[in-house]
């Protein structure tokens, strides 16, 4: 069966679904941070009704919409996905997902429902307390409809309190409170909202500097600006913390993931992270090529402190992860897959006792599963090479999102500065550079979601189910057609998003 | 009694009023409406319609036969369960 398998129906569901992922996610940090940033701006208004916070907030309101109208049922296509090119795997996880999902969906929808209306029609309408209190529970609402995917996504990198039945062929929740409130999820979710907040920072910030380099709306672009690079900035460090924190979480449960964001083939003591190099492409784990071409800068004992909160501690390689360690006591794939391959046997050993009616042999095959279950993914991979995700493009992305990442705050920093001196109208630089800053976040932004996802690869549940078994066995024509089919229809999407956005912008606050 | 029935039927003949003049003054919100309409029409009348049944859902009528299938994908023929490594197997770099 694995044999036969169509590798090529894999890879091809695994670009439909990452294409639907970060077309979802082009939407979803705008609307989970202008969200709270509108509600600030609203408070500013009821508190000083001066009407022109009044007109900003409206301002700023319409392009929220937009946001959303536009975005809003996006993410069901992926749900459409799990269905019909990822069935084992929904079927595994249903029991873990499927209520929660549902009920956030439902919570979520009617949250947004009552809430947003009051926000959008409630003006000189509802009493302006209460139109306040709508317009927070709009933010609140948006950022805990997010809760339960972010825990579904974290759960899939560190699967804790579960166990698989065999019975029902599905991971079945043990404990509710460690999946949902694993260090893991916390940090997804903590990290998820923080840099939304820091994209939509960065929205305000390059609409605004746009107005001011053109003489236009100047009072509500500077007053725009100053509440946006103060949360931006209190966003961008805590983001900065908690992808710390996120880091030194990969390092104990994802080590692979991690030595691949880093290219770091042989493991080390005192590990460096890599400041400036460029990743060797063609570099395999088996060979002895260098990781990297020409020149390349470290900062010593960074990547140790980061991975184990210790500059002199070891970092595995990928070499370590593959084929073990047994100095530092890794367990490498290969020998994984020794015991990985033992849990199938049992698996298959057990299904076809429980068939034949030999219960004593059932639960005799049923034991050595448990005993080996830890490695169950690691049965169906071929080499333990294959445990390796895509280096180059880990290692880019995990860089291009640091990088970025490094640059917001200074950028928020600056805006501050020049405000608070009056000079930022003429900083003719620096608005040129903010007009820019909300492409850089969506690079940085999508970057993120490429280290998380690819640096995970080949796993869609981390050690217990491969991509490759996780798919449905389709042809890989089938998903190729609705490939093309989605990615005409989120162009489409893209280009209604960006006119009606553009011309709203052109518009200005004037016409609210 | 009476206070209270004419109380709440006016509560909700207000909130009928409120989100009916709310929708009646939409300008731009007309549009996005009618993108959010399009976009629910595609997604489920065509794309999940024709493009993207449940797998599962469609093809098997019960739950045990869908678990069944989903061990028969997850337990490959014998020959896929050896393996060149040992479990102990440490520094066995090619």
């Amino acid at each position: 069966m694995i044999e036969n398998l169509d590798l090529g129906m894999v890879n091809w569901a695994r670009a439909q679904f990452a294409l639907t992922a970060m077309y979802h996610w082009f939407f979803v940090p705008l609307t989970l941070g202008i969200s709270w940033i509108i509600a600030f701006y609203h408070t500013i208004y009821v508190r000083t009704g001066n009407e022109e916070w009044k007109r900003l907030t409206k301002f700023w309101m319409k392009l929220f919409g937009i946001n959303f109208a536009i975005g809003v049922a996006t993410g069901i296509i992926m749900e459409f996905e799990f269905g019909t090119n990822w069935a084992n795997y929904s079927w595994m996880v249903g029991d873990i997902f499927g209520a929660p999902l549902a009920i956030e969906g439902i919570f979520a929808f009617f949250l947004e429902a009552t809430f947003f209306a009051v926000m959008f029609f409630g003006w000189n309408r509802v009493s302006k307390e209460f139109h306040l209190f709508s317009t927070w529970m709009v933010a609140v609402g948006s950022n805990l409809s997010a809760v339960w995917i972010l825990v579904a996504n974290a759960w899939m990198q560190h699967p804790v309190g579960q166990a698989f039945n065999p019975e029902t062929a599905r991971f079945e929740m043990q404990n509710f409170a460690e999946v949902a409130f694993s260090p893991y999820a916390i940090n997804k979710f903590t990290h998820a909202t923080s840099s939304s907040m820091l994209m939509a920072a960065l929205f305000v910030i390059s609409i605004s500097s746009w107005y001011l380099l053109r003489g236009r709306h100047t009072l509500m672009a500077k007053r725009s600006i100053v509440v946006a690079a103060t949360l931006g900035l209190l966003a961008s460090v805590f983001t900065i913390f908690n992808g710390d924190e996120s880091a030194y979480e990969i390092a104990q449960v994802q080590p692979m993931k991690l030595a691949a964001f880093e290219g770091l083939y042989e493991g080390q003591q005192n590990a460096g992270l890599v400041a400036f190099g460029l990743i060797n492409r063609d570099k395999k784990v088996y060979d002895t090529q260098e990781p990297f071409v020409g020149f390349n800068l470290h900062i010593p004992g960074l990547l140790s402190l980061m991975a184990n909160r210790s500059f002199n501690s070891f970092v595995p390689g990928m070499k370590d992860l593959v084929y073990g360690n047994a100095e530092h006591n890794i367990l490498g794939s290969a020998q994984k897959m020794a015991r990985g391959k033992k849990a199938v046997a049992s698996l298959d050993a057990y299904k076809k006792a429980k068939k034949g009616g030999d219960q004593q042999a059932a639960a005799t095959h049923l034991a050595d599963f448990k005993q080996y279950q830890e490695f169950l993914g690691y049965g169906y991979l071929q080499r333990p090479e294959e445990a390796v995700p895509p280096v180059a493009l880990s290692f880019n992305a995990f860089h291009v999102m640091v990088i970025l990442g490094m640059l917001f705050p200074l950028i928020f920093l600056a805006y501050l500065y020049f405000s608070h001196r009056g000079t930022l109208a003429d900083k003719k630089w620096l608005l040129g550079l903010g007009t820019i800053t909300y492409l850089l976040g969506v690079i940085a932004s999508q970057a993120g979601w490429v280290v998380a996802e690819v640096g995970r690869q080949p796993w869609s549940i981390q050690g217990l189910l491969p991509v490759s078994i996780a798919r449905t066995n389709l042809t890989t024509g089938t998903v190729q057609v609705t490939f093309f089919m989605f990615l005409a229809l989120f162009t489409l999407l893209l280009i209604a998003e960006i006119s009606i956005m553009v011309k709203q912008v052109n518009i200005g606050p004037e016409e609210n | 009694m009476t206070s209270n029935r004419s109380n709440q039927a006016s509560l909700l003949v207000r909130i009928y009023r409120f989100y009916r003049d709310g929708f009646r003054r939409m300008t731009l919100g007309r549009t996005l409406w009618k993108i959010i309409f399009l976009k629910l029409f595609i997604l489920f009348a065509v794309l999940k319609f024709f493009f993207f049944p449940d797998f599962l859902a469609t093809r098997f009528s019960t739950d045990s036969q869908r678990a069944e299938y989903v061990i028969d994908q997850l337990t490959p023929p014998a020959q896929d369960y050896t393996t060149p490594y040992k479990e102990n197997d440490y520094d066995r770099k090619p």
